[in-house]
């Protein structure tokens, strides 16, 4: 069981590492143009759906990762 | 270089022992008003008294006091104010029972003053791949920050010793991430916090002579919270707390609403007939970092208590290969 709780911070460590790669190198870069005084706003609103979209998917690796790694535990 | 040694020397030794001289007092103001509860993981009749946020307070704002004074960042005071709102926010929760969303909505209050005072950088760094620039999302990061840090050290008060020792290992990684990351006067800000828990465990360790309590539990997550922000090393705190994260996380999804632990009808651990600490087969109980460890086998509440800080220490060596990525660029 303690091996399962090291792996799974490891686990988790690693998704923040590749996720700082999908927000710099995806997210960062987004710029929308042609709406004037707004663009910074239009560009934050779509970075905030991105951004929460990511971490919904970033939770939902987790759930999956935990009960790969915590099966027979979560099931007893 | 001279005054920054000489104000951290400083700092941490007023941070060590204002709580340290001042725990006996409150442990025998409190016990004088009968403010204390049973402590769940003894087989005898145990009360121990609490809260120690007001010692732990006391610690965090003197030693950043003595600290302002030489270094004169505005980074301090946001420490010292938003640590010093969580602390009210939790020492409303003490003495009053208050529904689960009060901390968490209570305490985006506490991170107000980071954003008046200017205390923080919008570009969010990542370790290997550099920098993001999000200058509105960032507020939000801001005002999310706080809550999250606060509760989860909150949620993980949950065996003696536990919160103050968790928060050493954490609150010292994350000051060797900020020297490794260079930024020197942020991390002697930082250094009391690992001071002022190291002194609360001593009274906190088992036996606990005292809790912390709502109000020291979210002093401490907001003061690192507060110092991942104005440090501007978010990634590398939130990997130090990461069996804290772990904690909330399985709660949460197991749970799936926020609600205080008290309103839980399920029991994640019992007790054996040693009296040992026992992970229960109740499938309407939340899954907790405790249960996990526990799935085992029963263990002593001193033998949980060392398999988080193992873990502690684990994910703050991972903060700190964090802090020295944070330096590498593809």
């Amino acid at each position: 069981m303690k091996k399962g709780l090291f792996g799974f911070l490891l686990g988790m460590w690693i998704l923040i590492i590749l996720g700082g790669g999908i927000v710099v190198l995806i997210l960062g870069p987004i710029s929308i143009t042609g709406f004037g005084d707004i663009d910074w706003f239009l560009s934050s609103v779509v970075k905030a759906i991105i951004a929460l979209i990511l971490v919904a998917v970033w939770i939902l690796i987790l759930s999956k990762l935990k009960n790969w790694i915590f099966k027979k535990e979560i099931q007893s | 270089m001279p005054e920054l040694i000489i104000s951290s020397v400083i700092s941490c030794i007023v941070a060590f022992f204002a709580v340290y001289v001042s725990i006996p007092s409150l442990i025998k103001y409190l016990s004088k008003h009968n403010l204390a509860v049973k402590d769940m993981n003894k087989r005898e009749n145990i009360m121990v008294v609490r809260p120690g946020g007001p010692s732990i307070i006391l610690g965090i704002l003197v030693s950043e006091a003595t600290l302002y004074l030489f270094l004169q960042r505005t980074e301090i005071l946001a420490i010292m104010i938003t640590s010093l709102l969580a602390f009210l926010i939790g020492y409303v929760d003490d003495r009053k029972v208050m529904g689960g969303w009060f901390k968490p909505v209570a305490l985006t209050v506490a991170a107000v003053p980071i954003i008046l005072l200017g205390t923080y950088d919008s570009n969010l760094a990542f370790p290997l791949f550099g920098e993001v620039q999000i200058p509105v999302l960032y507020l939000g990061v801001i005002i999310l920050m706080i809550p999250i840090t606060g509760n989860t050290i909150n949620s993980i008060d949950v065996l003696n010793g536990v919160a103050s020792g968790f928060m050493t290992i954490a609150g010292f990684s994350l000051t060797i991430g900020l020297f490794v990351m260079q930024n020197y006067e942020i991390a002697i800000a930082s250094m009391p916090l690992g001071f002022v828990a190291l002194a609360f465990y001593k009274y906190h360790k088992i036996p606990s002579k005292i809790f912390p309590g709502d109000s020291g539990a979210l002093a401490f997550g907001a003061m690192y919270g507060t110092i991942a922000i104005v440090g501007n090393a978010e990634i590398v705190a939130a990997i130090a707390l990461l069996p804290a994260v772990i904690n909330s996380f399985l709660f949460l999804s197991s749970v799936k609403r926020i609600v205080e632990h008290r309103q839980i009808k399920g029991k994640p651990v019992d007790h054996d007939e040693q009296f040992r600490l026992r992970a229960t087969k109740d499938p309407s109980a939340p899954i907790t970092l405790v249960r996990l460890i526990l799935a085992g086998g029963p263990l002593t509440e001193k033998q949980v208590g060392h398999a988080i800080f193992k873990l502690a220490l684990f994910s703050g060596s991972l903060a700190i290969i964090t802090s020295f990525l944070m330096g590498i660029r593809f």
